[in-house]
């Protein structure tokens, strides 16, 4: 038995327009926790497609176990000990974690054993979990759990995880290494894919860097320093944003006593957040996905009414006003999901532009639009915002992530707001661009604007914000100068002190 | 008026007659909203199959044939939806008024001849001395096999959904059919099955209205029954069990009114003909308030972009 | 293997294109039924597309074209102003048939006397009828969030009794010796949609359904309404989001569709049906719905649609007595069309490729 479980050698794949992977080679040995490092777009999730079989390489080989593998569907892939916990959870709401399990194995033993079966290995590697609850009432951390455990039971030589801190406080993330070397330890190999350099140094042993779909190189990350690594992945460095020493304002945003049932059934109720929001300061909003983050923008955007007297701006009550009454008095917003909530995916750029700027940017006239104004509007955001696109014609879906982002942001930025809420602003969209986002952020609140920013990004939030908070389960923490924060803080403000307590006790 | 005409043995035993063709089409169009896809084609395929039953079983005088080809008929309608839906990608709502639209068309081309023939009786299973029993008797063991085959697909349809892979399966479909591709199940594939069963249900439903229930042809003779099982889906809040009580609510509503119409009450007849689609109105308006059971991906088109 | 891929953008050629790709291959398909039927398909399509424009009797059949058109696109109209924002009234038939109760019934009121007025109250009591009677799925949806396709189809139903009920009862002619039915309208000047220009079927339905056309075409383009609806449609997160208030598109998209729908009841029955009687309807409302998809959800679509449509409907008549073909193989056509319709517009969002399959 040799020392290599699989071995890659040459594999690309292209779709219409795009070379996702060209040429890529390396090996990972047994037990090896080994990373794959790159940007968005620099084909890391191509490429394990096509290790778990979703995805079909146009040239290359794969050897397993110095056989010859080649997946024709994940089924194949799992059968020959490949599991995947992915990025966005296969995972079925309204179903039990044990139905869930039961769906990614290929004979799933009967229910009352599937559940013992669940119950033991959870315990056994750390991660707690109760087989006959619902998944949608789970948090982001229970359900990767349930993603990995799934994994587990199948006994797999390699373990796929995509991205699986994203999701995670400081405090799982820990608990997740733990788990992970456990594995290692085993026998069991782990391709961890990631673009954070500190967990990498902290958990791998052999690092492979994409760079626009092709290996740059592969190393050991213990022995380079980040910023080597940093320069190999995005090949040229960035500066990070910068900001001009400002005096922060009067307060321009007061939340006090706001609190919102969840619309559907898997929703976050927010209870009882309260902060105050002053002109030239970014104020950050941390905390992991799905614990009100959404909630609190349909509520400060006017999307969801909310009890009188819970959201002033400028002294004045807006509670009860809707997203144009807002815009109105210079309440700007820009929410996460792009296609379909901040972007129609099928209408043209310039109807897209209309849907948040048709107010301020005085496109009506007696209830209707004047499309060439709204027009005119649009190229200012694309040239202003630097959006690669045909023209402003096109529709919003045929923009890429990172395009439409700046985009959405730019429709904002260029209406001049008082107050801007943005949840995720740099999601999904490459490192130059992000960048570029960031200083625009910087920047809007420098010219004396208040910026509410909601994000998943550690990173991000301690680079901009002059404060920060967290969202745990529709509680807002105590807001702390960011300047003067420790990770183990964040990481309290980030789990709730009353949750944090449970998973030690 | 003369209430005392009315037997309640005979008024029961009609109501599991009235609500069998309604029950079947129900099942049916559950299990195909349970895999994500909402079929408004009912009407279309009870049609078909109330006239494909029809003319089977008047030209070969056996009524166990016309059910068959009914089953078949149905399933074959609905064929077509399945194939605008999942492989041409077609809005649902859009393909099942076509499948309703076309359906009427169809069947009454289909029927030109046979307006005003009786067909062969359907004949009852003969439960030898349980039949005579005083109540139990005409109520639960006068009935022709049909009858029984509806009461048992609720409890295999239950069973299946809760017990079974194949229903863990179906379940996982309509509700993120996206996951599912991901696990590797193969989404279409089990839609198209469902939506052909549902397709058989909704046309052996039909033929039970031109076969036994009234029993002859006329044209667009269901009158809206596919229409009020769609409903009767979202009253049940998507579980078979509930769907049987719902049937049961409308063939008792059906039975009632005709009954109380041959009773000569003094209501007017078009308020008692109408009584069952206003009662279906309040039904749904009722259980509108708890939109939760309904699968998540209902209605979605999937499309697996690589 | 043939493969699917979405395209960016939809085609905007396959978008034109379609519909007459969907006409051509109803054709061929309805030739190959009537060659099953035992008719000869050439005479049979010649009948019902050639001949009632340019056959022997067209000068009998031409002004029937906007006779029949004209409540097909009028209800089309409204139809697809509600369809573009995903608001699914399929109940027209019905509010058609109210529209024509309280438009008929209005006049009869008056009757026998003659005043100017009569006529434009009756319009008015017509579309109010239609709106009245879509409020009833749209106010359910707003307030209890009922599905607006299950309860606008009952309410079908429900009008076809009130229908029975009025033409036996309250509306029947009472010099009509028993028979169940009004008095004729074609017979009471004030209350007479009598044609505009003799010989060519125009008739103030037809000028209603003109202006629909434009109006709905400026409102979808050009409106802020019109934008809100479509949003709404393409993206209901992104519509609140763009501060739109979901129940007042509901309450304003089934409000238009049924008093449209109304309209064209009312023009009906005082003009080419000319009395209420249980069986005037024929299914326009539910044809209409053809009519909407075939013109691409668009109003000048419609306009072309709804003429094409309305010519089946009398090549059907001209078949059924020349070639006695049924008329449910006209009704069993225009659903053939509307599949083909449903199945070649896959065209237009997706590319469809070939590609080898790979050795495993």
């Amino acid at each position: 038995m040799s020392e290599t479980l699989l071995s890659i050698s040459g594999l690309s794949k292209a779709y219409p327009g795009v070379i996702a992977n060209e040429d890529v080679s390396f090996d990972i040995r047994r037990g090896e926790v080994h990373a794959l490092l790159g940007e968005n777009g620099a084909g890391k999730s191509t490429l394990v497609k096509m290790i778990y079989g979703l995805v079909k390489p146009d040239a290359g080989t794969m050897r397993l176990n110095d056989k010859s593998f080649a997946p024709s569907e994940p089924r194949a892939a799992r059968a020959a000990g490949v599991a995947m916990v992915f990025q966005h959870f296969s995972l079925f709401e309204a179903l039990s974690v044990a139905e869930n399990i039961a769906l990614g194995m290929e004979t799933p033993p009967p229910m009352r054993a599937l559940a013992a079966r669940i119950r033991e290995v959870s315990q056994d590697y750390g991660l707690p979990l109760s087989p006959e609850r619902l998944v949608g009432d789970l948090s982001a951390g229970e359900r990767q759990r349930v993603e990995i455990i799934r994994c587990l039971l199948q006994d797999p030589r390699l373990l796929i995880m995509d991205e699986p801190t994203s999701v995670l406080t400081p405090q799982e993330v820990e608990i997740l290494f733990a788990t992970l070397r456990k594995l290692s330890a085993d026998g069991v190999s782990i391709l961890y894919i990631s673009h954070k350099l500190e967990e990498i140094r902290a958990l791998c042993h052999t690092a492979t860097i994409l760079r626009q779909g092709r290996k740059v190189a592969t190393c050991t990350p213990k022995d380079v320093s980040a910023r080597e690594m940093a320069e190999m992945m995005v090949g040229v460095s960035f500066n990070a944003a910068t900001r001009s020493s400002r005096p922060t304002g009067d307060a321009a945003l007061t939340v006090e006593g706001l609190s919102l049932k969840a619309s559907s059934q898997f929703g976050t109720s927010l209870k009882d957040i309260s902060f105050t929001l002053r002109q030239g300061e970014v104020l950050g909003i941390g905390g992991v996905a799905g614990n009100g983050q959404d909630e609190l923008l349909s509520a400060l955007s006017g999307e969801t009414a909310t009890d009188p007297g819970s959201i002033s701006l400028h002294g004045q009550d807006i509670s009860r006003l809707g997203p144009n009454g807002r815009r109105r008095l210079g309440l700007l917003s820009a929410p996460e999901e792009r296609l379909g909530h901040a972007a129609a995916p099928n209408m043209s750029l310039v109807e897209n532009a209309a849907l948040t700027g048709a107010e301020r940017q005085g496109l009506l006239s007696g209830g209707f639009l004047n499309w060439p104004a709204a027009r005119g509007f649009t190229k200012n955001v694309i040239s202003g915002f630097d959006v690669r696109t045909p023209g402003p014609q096109v529709a919003a879906r045929s923009l890429s992530g990172g395009n439409l982002q700046k985009f959405v942001i730019g429709r904002e930025m260029l209406q001049k707001p008082d107050v801007l809420v943005v949840n995720q602003p740099t999601w999904g969209v490459d490192a130059a661009a992000a960048a570029a986002i960031r200083q625009a952020i910087l920047d809007l609140a420098t010219n004396g604007a208040a910026v509410l920013c909601i994000s998943q990004d550690l990173d991000e939030l301690l680079e901009i914000s002059d404060r920060f908070g967290a969202l745990n389960e529709g509680r807002l923490s105590l807001i702390l100068q960011t300047s003067e924060l420790s990770v183990d803080e964040i990481g309290l403000m980030m789990g709730g002190a009353h949750e944090l307590d449970a998973a030690h006790g | 008026m003369d209430l005392s005409s009315i037997n309640p043995a005979l008024l029961l035993a009609s109501l599991l007659v009235a609500s069998t063709p309604i029950l079947l089409a129900a099942l049916g169009e559950l299990v195909v909203e349970r895999s994500g896809v909402l079929n408004l084609g009912v009407e279309g395929m009870m049609i078909t199959g109330a006239i494909c039953g029809f003319v089977i079983a008047v030209n070969t005088e056996n009524p166990a044939l016309g059910f068959i080809a009914a089953t078949l008929g149905g399933a074959a309608l609905s064929l077509v939806f399945a194939a605008l839906t999942q492989l041409a990608l077609a809005n649902q709502v859009a393909s099942g008024l076509a499948l309703t639209l076309f359906g009427l068309g169809l069947s009454s081309l289909m029927g030109q001849g046979y307006v005003g023939i009786k067909p062969p009786p359907t004949p009852k299973i003969d439960f030898g001395p349980l039949s005579d029993l005083p109540f139990i008797g005409p109520v639960l063991f006068s009935h022709d096999l049909i009858v029984y085959v509806g009461l048992a697909l609720v409890s295999a349809i239950w069973a299946t959904l809760k017990y079974t892979r194949i229903g863990l399966i179906l379940r996982a479909v309509g509700e993120n059919h996206d996951a599912a591709h991901a696990l590797g199940y193969k989404v279409v594939r089990v839609r198209v099955a469902a939506i052909l069963f549902g397709g058989a249900c909704a046309g052996l439903g039909g033929a039970y209205i031109s076969l036994v229930r009234v029993p002859q042809w006329t044209d667009g003779m269901t009158a809206g029954t596919g229409w009020i099982a769609l409903a009767l889906v979202v009253f049940a809040s998507w579980k078979a069990g509930r769907v049987l009580i719902g049937a049961w609510l409308f063939g008792g509503i059906t039975v009632l009114q005709l009954n109380l119409q041959a009773a000569g009450v003094a209501i007017p007849v078009e308020y008692l003909n109408m009584s069952p689609y206003v009662i279906t109105i309040l039904v749904l308006v009722i259980m509108s308030a708890d939109k939760t059971r309904a699968p998540a991906s209902l209605g979605r088109i999937f499309h697996a972009s690589d | 293997m043939l493969i699917l891929e979405k395209r960016a953008e939809p085609s905007k050629g396959w978008t034109t294109l379609s519909p007459l790709l969907a006409v051509v291959l109803t054709m061929v398909a309805g030739g190959a039924l009537f060659a099953i039927l035992g008719e000869d398909p050439v005479v049979a399509i010649r009948t019902i597309f050639w001949d009632p424009l340019f056959g022997e009797f067209a000068f009998y059949y031409r002004p029937q074209l906007l006779i029949k058109a004209a409540p097909l696109i009028l209800i089309a109209v409204g139809l697809a102003i509600g369809f573009r924002a995903g608001i699914w009234n399929i109940g027209a038939e019905g509010q058609y048939i109210i529209g024509a109760l309280t438009g008929a019934g209005v006049g009869l009121a008056f009757y026998p006397m003659e005043s100017a007025l009569i006529f434009p109250l009756m319009v008015l009591a017509g579309a109010a009828g239609g709106w009245a009677w879509a409020m009833i799925p749209a106010v359910l949806k707003v307030r209890f969030g009922t599905n607006e396709i299950l309860v606008s189809l009952m309410l079908v139903y429900v009008a076809e009794q009130v229908l029975a009920k009025m033409a036996l009862g309250l509306l029947r002619n009472p010099e009509g010796s028993g028979f169940p039915g009004s008095r004729n309208l074609q017979q009471y000047p004030s209350a007479h949609n009598a044609e505009l220009i003799t010989g060519t079927g125009m008739h103030w339905g037809v000028v209603a359904a003109l202006i629909a056309v434009i109006f709905a075409y400026i409102m979808m383009t050009r409106h802020i309404l019109g934008y809100q609806i479509r949003l709404t449609g393409e993206a209901p997160r992104a519509a609140r989001f763009a501060g739109v208030n979901p129940a007042r598109i509901v309450l304003l998209c089934l409000g238009i569709s049924g008093a449209l729908a109304g309209l064209a009841g009312m023009f009906e029955v005082t003009g080419p049906s000319g009395q209420v009687s249980i069986d005037f309807n024929v299914g326009y409302g539910f044809t209409a719905i053809i009519v909407a998809f075939l013109g691409r959800l668009h109003p000048v679509g419609i306009l072309f649609a709804g003429l094409l449509m309305a010519l089946t409907y009398i090549g059907g008549e001209i078949a059924q007595l020349n070639l006695s073909l049924p008329a449910a193989a006209v009704q069993m056509f225009q659903g053939m069309l509307l599949f083909f319709l449903l199945a070649v517009d896959l065209f237009s969002n997706y590319r469809v490729r070939f590609r080898r399959l790979e050795a495993a």
